[in-house]
């Protein structure tokens, strides 16, 4: 009896040693203290079943208790989200639609002298105002853009043209009138194809001198005045779309960006500004696309077709010297999809230039065979090359030649451009490097558009870039931009 | 987690399901007692991380922090999509999953749509829909280890990384935890030598995940830090992943979050790029 009492606490000592060592990490690699608690929603509401014995006391959450306890805040995990939320809903219920934008101001500066020019390439700020409205099946999209220009101040709105203060970008109604039926109607950016910054079987209006003088990528893209049916089904999807009236490019035309001029010999620019005559009846000089698609296992293929006309002038009127927009149509295919770590694509399209199908009239311009293939692969973290080699190979080329006037120097058979795009993402992918440049041997001329942006918090954005033409002659596509070389900053605040 | 904890945490396997419901807890309760087989640990764990319910939805807000402690935010929406295997088992999880993924904020990519593919064993397939151009572009699938829009997530976090890529060793079971190991089988192209999942018992949920560099260290760390159970599944509705080498963590925030939700194949097309399903973005 003594013996046993005086056993009693040995028993005691030895039950405790035995239980703590239960918890010991041992040799185990992974350390209790590491282990995590419970996150809020596991801890307190898991009901233990009922056939699982209840924890000795000692075992029960010693993890947890060498654990940090969570921040205040934390416990109550989704609500400082939540309330976060509606303060912002709030904002934006004030209004009985979603209005979003941004604020943004560009200057930039020839880098060599052009006496055609102004010596500013670009110095405008813009307030672009977006706003959207959906029902069931109805969305109103109204995008629009207030410009001041104090450097090439045009105060004359043209929405055709986008010139002055204000330049509606998009007005349209999506509609969808069947599950596989959508319809858009009124202004609107159109864009298809698989050319990265080249364009075959996308005839959608470009604007030319945005894309050249330094503005945001977007506006490389001008609107179209269309109506666009999309048909979607089991075999394949069409897009059809119809433009009443031809927009053409916002095509150089010698106000800010000086250009070669054939008939006279030279580059010229606001002394010598295109004037165009451009086919704008309405319904009469109308223009459709459409693109059939689908897919093949993981490519897409599609099949193209336009007609319409020349989207910037493809000619010229030898009575009035205006330039012309003759008619055009084009047919063209295209593949997309993963080669290899990349995505490749195809592209061709058929140029027929119906005024001049013989390519003996030297006042239209030939029909092409254009053809384009590209491949982009990431290259390493946050870096993606992209290449494209495209051509443009001219029908007739022989009368083509024959029909120069003497000493005009002509367009080679075939134009060969090689493309190379790199983009690299830093410091949390809010600083952007990037260079985008097209490469010609058979002109001798080149294109480079370096760009860095960096996002200083979540609504500004600093951005500085350069459009850099070189080239052998005055005459070749980017050579006789040479004197537009020009940088460029930016700063914009987004909402 | 994001897109992967909320994406996934549904399908309507309801096998899947006995196994990781509390309520149903009994029988694996019991099991564990002895011994579950480890990689009956790792297929639980993935089918709730990514894979709960037939489809998804959620509302995700991300706070990206840097290791200054400025923050930036992204909110999107994100709808999620089995594929049906064609005649398949209802238990596999290695089956094509389709991601709509539409940005609110900030401003610079609002109405910006990110369309994934997840193909079992192959690259994914990836769209881009930019609105100002009205721009369809298919990008290259990138490296599933570099960081998502900008976060301290990593693709692969948020869309699942394949059981199949690593090797699993069950070094500790707690009362609340499998304390899993995970080697990968191939240390190339892959930043990490090893990392410790804990994982929560009644619901297969990871917790906490610790990843350890090339030299043995800790550098990466991830947390659930709140759940809730919607729908029948438990749901991470509040994860962090914090960077100890560079600093900075994101927290992502799950509201919304439903399952099931009859979301239809057609959505994760072209049509949906250019006209979004609104009514399920909401």
């Amino acid at each position: 009896m003594r013996s046993a009492a005086r056993n009693r606490p040995i028993q005691i000592l030895l039950l405790a040693v035995a239980l703590v060592g239960l918890t010991l990490p041992g040799a185990s690699p992974v350390r209790a203290q590491d282990e995590p608690p419970l996150p809020p929603g596991l801890s307190p509401t898991t009901p233990a079943p009922s056939s699982e014995p209840a924890l000795p006391p000692g075992l029960v959450n010693d993890a947890p208790s060498e654990e940090p306890a969570l921040p205040p805040g934390l416990t109550q995990a989704t609500t400082p989200a939540r309330a976060e939320d509606d303060t912002r809903k709030n904002f934006r219920e004030r209004l009985p639609f979603d209005l979003s934008g941004f604020w943004e101001a560009r200057g930039g500066f020839r880098t060599r002298n052009d006496t055609h020019e102004k010596d500013a390439s670009i110095g405008e700020t813009r307030l672009q105002l977006k706003v959207e409205k959906s029902w069931d099946r109805i969305v109103f999209k109204t995008t629009g853009d207030f410009l001041y220009d104090p450097i090439f101040n045009d105060p004359d709105v043209d929405l055709e043209e986008g010139e002055g203060f204000f330049d509606l970008r998009e007005a349209n109604l999506l509609l969808r009138p069947a599950s596989f039926l959508d319809v858009k109607i009124g202004r609107q950016v159109l864009t298809w194809g698989t050319g990265d910054l080249l364009f075959i079987n996308d005839l959608f209006p470009k604007d030319w001198n945005s894309f050249f003088i330094g503005r945001d990528q977007e506006y490389l893209k001008a609107p179209s005045d269309a109506v666009k049916a999309s048909l979607f089904t089991n075999l394949a999807n069409l897009d059809v779309v119809y433009m009443p009236r031809f927009d053409s490019d916002r095509f150089i035309d010698g106000r800010r960006i000086s250009y070669y001029n054939a008939a006279m010999g030279r580059r010229v620019g606001r002394n010598a500004k295109v004037k165009a005559d451009r086919p704008d009846d309405w319904f009469d000089d109308n223009e459709i696309a459409v693109r059939l698609y689908r897919n093949l296992g993981t490519f897409e293929a599609a099949l193209y077709a336009y007609k319409g006309f020349w989207k910037s002038p493809g000619g010229s009127d030898p009575v009035s010297g205006k330039a012309i927009f003759p008619e055009l149509s084009v047919y063209g295919a295209s593949l997309r999809g993963p080669i290899g770590k990349g995505i490749g694509n195809i592209e061709v399209g058929y140029y027929d230039s119906e005024d001049d199908r013989d390519g003996d009239n030297a006042f239209v311009r030939n029909g092409e065979l254009r053809f384009l293939a590209g491949y982009e692969q990431e290259i390493g973290t946050d870096f993606t090359a992209g290449v494209q080699y495209y051509l443009e190979h001219l029908l007739d080329s022989g009368d083509y030649q024959d029909s120069l006037p003497p000493g005009m120097p002509g367009k080679d058979e075939d134009r060969h451009v090689f493309t190379l795009r790199l983009t690299k993402l830093l410091m949390n992918q809010n600083l952007k490097l990037s260079l985008f440049a097209y490469y010609c041997p058979t002109d001798e001329d080149a294109y480079f558009r370096p760009h860095v942006s960096y996002k200083v918090d979540d609504y500004w954005t600093v951005e500085a870039g350069g459009n850099l033409f070189v080239g052998d002659d005055d005459h070749t596509f980017f050579g006789q931009f040479e004197n537009n070389s020009n940088l460029y900053v930016g700063v914009r605040y987004g909402f | 987690m994001n897109l992967k904890n909320q994406t996934s945490r549904f399908r309507n396997h309801v096998l899947a399901l006995a196994g990781s419901l509390l309520v149903l807890g009994a029988t694996s309760f019991a099991q564990t007692a002895e011994s579950i087989p480890v990689d009956e640990i790792v297929a639980k764990s993935n089918r709730v991380s990514y894979y709960q319910g037939r489809d998804g939805r959620a509302q995700v807000a991300m706070e990206i922090k840097d290791n200054q402690g400025r923050t930036r935010e992204r909110q999107f929406t994100i709808l999620r999509y089995d594929v049906e295997p064609e005649g398949g088992e209802p238990d596999a999880v290695c089956e094509q999953q389709k991601f709509y993924v539409y940005f609110h904020r900030p401003a610079d990519v609002n109405k910006t749509v990110f369309m994934v593919w997840k193909n079992p064993g192959k690259d994914d397939d990836r769209w881009l829909y930019l609105p100002a151009l009205d721009l369809v572009k298919r990008i290259a699938a990138s490296d599933e280890r570099t960081s998502f829009v900008g976060s301290h997530f990593f693709y692969e976090d948020v869309s699942g990384r394949s059981p199949e890529e690593d090797t699993h060793e069950l070094v500790e079971t707690t009362d609340n935890y499998y304390v899993l190991k995970n080697t990968p089988k191939n240390s190339d192209g892959v930043e990490f030598s090893q990392y410790t999942a804990w994982i929560h018992r009644a619901t297969f949920l990871p917790i906490k995940v610790e990843y350890l560099d090339k030299n043995g260290e800790k550098y990466r760390v991830y947390e659930a830090l709140g759940v809730e159970t919607v729908d029948g599944y438990p749901t991470v509705t509040k994860s962090r992943m914090k960077d100890l080498k560079a600093g900075g963590e994101t927290t992502i925030t799950y509201s919304d979050v439903k399952y099931n939700v009859g979301l239809p194949d057609s959505i994760f097309s072209e049509q949906y790029l250019r006209n979004a399903p609104r009514r399920h973005l909401r």
